[in-house]
């Protein structure tokens, strides 16, 4: 068979709605663009860790500090299941890691924004996993068959990230003046990059429609936006805190929550590097990759020993 | 060096009497730490009862190429489910 008639059997077999296992051929475009993408998701989870570790140790009740390690937890065991289905496309680990340390590898923009307050903790919670939740879900039903499980997986575990992080917010939104001050501050830093979670405007997106195509993504970036916006406006309303957009209104025949407009500049000089966080958020995960060297060895000196 | 050891194939039982079934895979020196490795990724909420690693290089599968010619002969033995027998009308409990 040559490459074309390979090419329309794996469009053929996308379109029936088959999901593609690593062994099966697939053009080399989709395992790379696959690649990109799992990988950036990777290591997004992984550095996603940075953000709330950063308030393990001041977390304000022995609750709190359990709950917030074992999310934590979470989003570690998270990045191993998203690396894992990565290295089915061919791809080694330690060079997945590798182009995560030295800089050439991108993760969500999100991460590289700073966790000021308390009340942080919360509006991660809620809105950047929230807007996960939305993004993941989509991607259960994704073509290719290990990142499809990685994020059933995923999904499962969410759920308590995202509840754990709308029950600080309400605690501190029904709490005294300077509680819900807070609380209302760190939803309005997180609001705007939390919408640029969702990637570029459709019309801007360089890869969706490929990925479309492929049923990698079954919803475009705006579509998901829309779903998180749509989820998001009574959630905040409950809780008496306010969306920092006066532009958010209904529009009664959509039924859909119609937003202002957002900061695009802001978004690309975060994805260049420049964000608040960035060269902070490298420079930890080189200190604990650096730091767990010696770990490493033992492990391997130690089970050369015993196989010998 | 690759100093992240070796790769397993980690699969779990989620309860007794069911069937191990293919969880992921971890890095890991020895089947030790492979096996304390799995529990904290797959396991972290009792979805485990049991675990088992296997080294990666060790699973030897068939390859999805082979899919037709290798499953065939299974496929054209209609006489093997019990679909393929008639019986009298009437009669019960064949």
């Amino acid at each position: 068979m040559n490459e074309e008639q390979k090419l329309a059997d794996f469009e053929a077999r996308i379109e029936r709605g088959e999901i593609i296992e690593p062994k099966d051929w697939m053009p080399e475009r989709y395992r790379r663009q696959l690649i990109r993408m799992m990988s950036q998701h990777a290591h997004s989870e992984y550095v996603g860790m940075l953000p709330e570790g950063n308030w393990i140790t001041r977390a304000p009740s022995l609750r709190r500090k359990m709950v917030l390690l074992a999310k934590v937890q979470d989003e570690a065991g998270h990045g191993l299941y998203i690396y894992s289905a990565t290295e089915t496309l061919g791809i080694d680990r330690k060079e997945l890691l590798d182009q995560l340390l030295n800089g050439t590898a991108k993760y969500s923009s999100i991460f590289n924004y700073p966790s000021l307050s308390w009340a942080d903790m919360g509006t991660i919670g809620w809105f950047v996993d929230g807007a996960a939740i939305v993004n993941q879900t989509m991607l259960a039903k994704s073509s290719y068959g290990p990142y499809a499980r990685a994020m059933i997986r995923i999904c499962k575990e969410e759920n308590f990230h995202k509840k754990q992080g709308y029950e600080i917010i309400t605690t501190l939104a029904n709490g005294t003046a300077e509680q819900k001050k807070m609380a209302q501050d760190a939803v309005n830093r997180w609001w705007w990059p939390s919408l640029m979670m969702f990637g570029p405007t459709d019309k801007e997106s360089p890869n969706s429609a490929e990925l479309m195509k492929w049923k990698v993504k079954i919803k475009s970036n705006d579509e998901l936006r829309q779903r998180f916006v749509d989820l998001t406006v009574p959630q905040a309303k409950a809780v008496n805190l306010t969306l920092p957009d006066p532009d958010l209104k209904l529009n009664e025949e959509t039924g859909h929550w119609e937003f202002g407009h957002i900061n695009w500049q802001e978004f690309y000089n975060v994805i260049k590097g420049n964000g608040p966080m960035n060269k902070e958020r490298l420079k930890a995960r080189n200190e604990a990759f650096e730091k767990g060297k010696w770990v490493r060895e033992a492990a391997l000196a130690y089970a050369k020993k015993h196989n010998n | 060096m690759n100093d992240e050891g070796r790769l397993w194939e980690v699969f779990t039982q989620s309860k007794q009497g069911a069937p191990h079934e293919h969880a992921g895979n971890v890095h890991a020196a020895d089947a030790e730490m492979a096996l304390q490795n799995a529990r904290d990724v797959y396991s972290r909420r009792g979805e485990a009862v049991s675990i088992w690693v296997v080294p990666s290089d060790q699973i030897f599968a068939t390859s999805p190429s082979d899919e037709g010619p290798f499953f065939d002969p299974s496929n054209n033995k209609a006489y093997r489910h019990p679909q393929f027998y008639s019986v009298p009308k009437g009669v019960r409990g064949i």
